[in-house]
């Protein structure tokens, strides 16, 4: 799977790195460093990161941020 | 009439887009969210689907990821014809038609132009031919470079110790690698962050290992008799052995192909309004033709409406989202764009931020932590309002500092803070270098007020 993080809006929460560590992992203190071809069986994990992350700077590929969940039932 | 046009072009217009990365992708998506039903066309230079470039200096050359899979993540489908492999030539306004490299043409209603940058090649071409002599752009470029890595040189040599430099520098030495830098300032990061941030950046290469050469030029680069790379020399006469040589001074804009087109294109990007619509070359706003990524250069309100070429990942999401979102609406509807310069780097284990346009910036003030423990939040002011803010491992503030650029605060900064350090919280000159000297060239650029102006104009430390 794909995915790709913004790391404009990361702040080095580390959620990810608990969550998926075989995907993400912490680089020194807040650099985050990540592969962004997931193998398919690290999917579930890395929804869970998704979900988890506090700036919601993670995109993958089927699945959705909640941030993007609540616009859409704002009609957006 | 203008109202029934655009509802025609929403249900069956024809929208081309030039250039299939990140903002390519991006706007595509935009457009089809947005309601977009007619025929969409992707044109790609590069054979591959749109991915992401960030890695490949990063994640790339320190294992984590292959090469070749950092595709994007697609946001929802966008039902597009791809042109990929087959880089655009011409662009004849008047029948509104992009010329491709194998003779054919494609007719648009809407154009988006997103062709992004190039690697800056080094300059002497039978040099820049010799086997090890590499640029950082491409997945086949990272593919080839960290192949050449593993394979373990006795030493990298890198040209340029701008970001991508750098972070070359910093993967080399994770991999254990004998890495000389050359820079042609005094520290490096210069460019992008001033004198003062760039010598702790110097500290920092220094201090991991890497032989960091400031104020010198790279003179020559020579071969062996079966055209591998052997040797760099130096304007200092110094000569340094190395098997690769990473070639780092930055990027060109990819406007070539539009040369005639009578848009307002140059070395500095193509220019457009506030709203992504391209300028031709007398500075009249086109129709038709919209401009996203790295190639725009764009009137920012916050930055005194001075056009800004931005070489920023977040940039090109941003201006792709406005220019999709443009192209297919009413006058009234369209929004500008608006967005706050931010960028990312990582080196030697520290991750280092900005927000704003710190090269517009006289003055630096640290106001919280240190340049010595390279822990810092360093802010940028110009005519007495803070204009930039830059943090090494202190992300979390950079969001304050952003809304403080926003509203045009005060400069130096008023609000009093607990963290009272060694610094002790006095603007000191930024220290950018004299714009007349090349270097590996920053990645905001100030580009003057005219749309048609195709200088590089730049704000000194000291007028």
């Amino acid at each position: 799977m794909r995915l790709v993080v913004d790391l404009n809006k990361c702040q080095g929460y580390a959620q990810c790195a608990f969550l998926a560590p075989d995907v993400f992992a912490m680089h020194g203190e807040e650099a985050l460093v990540y592969d962004p071809h997931a193998d398919e069986e690290q999917r579930e994990r890395v929804a869970r990161a998704v979900a988890a992350c506090p700036v919601q700077a993670i995109t993958a590929d089927g699945l959705t941020r909640a941030a993007e969940t609540r616009e859409a039932s704002d009609g957006r | 009439m203008a109202a029934d046009y655009v509802e025609w072009l929403r249900r069956e217009g024809r929208i081309v887009i030039v250039g299939a990365s990140l903002a390519g992708l991006r706007a595509a998506e935009t457009l089809r969210a947005e309601g977009f039903a007619g025929e969409l066309t992707l044109i790609g230079d590069e054979p591959h689907e749109p991915y992401d470039r960030p890695p490949l200096s990063k994640s790339v050359l320190l294992g984590r990821a292959s090469p070749h899979h950092t595709e994007l993540p697609h946001r929802r489908e966008i039902d597009a014809k791809w042109r990929l492999g087959v880089a655009a030539t011409g662009l004849d306004l008047t029948a509104k038609r992009v010329r491709l490299a194998d003779g054919d043409e494609v007719e648009y209603d809407r154009l988006l132009i997103a062709t992004g940058v190039r690697a800056r090649p080094w300059p002497k071409e039978e040099e820049a031919r010799l086997d090890g002599v590499c640029l950082l752009r491409t997945r086949e470029d990272a593919a080839d470079l960290y192949r050449r890595l593993k394979a373990g040189p006795r030493r990298v040599f890198v040209i340029g110790a701008g970001f991508a430099g750098s972070e070359v520098a910093s993967a080399c030495r994770e991999m254990d690698l004998q890495v000389t830098v050359a820079e042609r300032a005094g520290a490096p990061l210069v460019g992008a962050l001033g004198g003062v941030v760039g010598a702790v950046a110097a500290d920092l290469q220094s201090e991991n290992g890497v032989d960091l050469r400031t104020h010198v030029t790279v003179t020559a680069l020579e071969g062996d008799g079966v055209g591998r790379v052997r040797a760099v020399h130096l304007s200092d006469e110094s000569v340094v052995e190395a098997d690769v040589v990473v070639v780092s001074l930055g990027s060109l804009r990819n406007t070539e192909w539009l040369t005639g087109s009578g848009l307002g294109a140059g070395p500095r990007g193509i220019a457009c309004d506030a709203g992504c619509r391209a300028f031709d070359f007398r500075g009249i706003v086109t129709d038709d033709v919209f401009v996203a990524g790295d190639v725009a250069r764009s009137p920012h309100a916050i930055f005194g409406y001075q056009f800004l070429s931005l070489e920023h990942w977040g940039n090109a999401v941003a201006q792709a989202e406005t220019a999709a979102h443009n192209m297919i609406c009413h006058g009234a509807d369209r929004r500008p764009h608006l967005w706050m310069p931010a960028f990312w780097s990582s080196m030697f284990g520290v991750n280092i931020k900005s927000v704003g346009v710190p090269p517009m910036g006289e003055e630096l003030m640290i106001t919280q932590g240190s340049l010595a423990e390279r822990r810092f939040v360093g802010v940028y002011g110009h005519q007495g309002r803070i204009v930039a803010a830059v943090t090494f491992d202190n992300t979390r503030w950079l969001e304050f500092y952003q809304r403080q650029i926003e509203r045009g605060a005060p400069f130096p900064v008023e609000y009093p803070t607990v963290d009272r350090r060694p610094e002790g919280r006095q603007p000191v000159p930024a220290a950018f270098p004299d714009p007349s000297l090349p270097t590996h060239g920053p990645m905001v650029t100030l580009s003057g007020y005219s749309p048609a102006d195709q200088q590089l104009v730049f704000h000194p430390a000291r007028h």
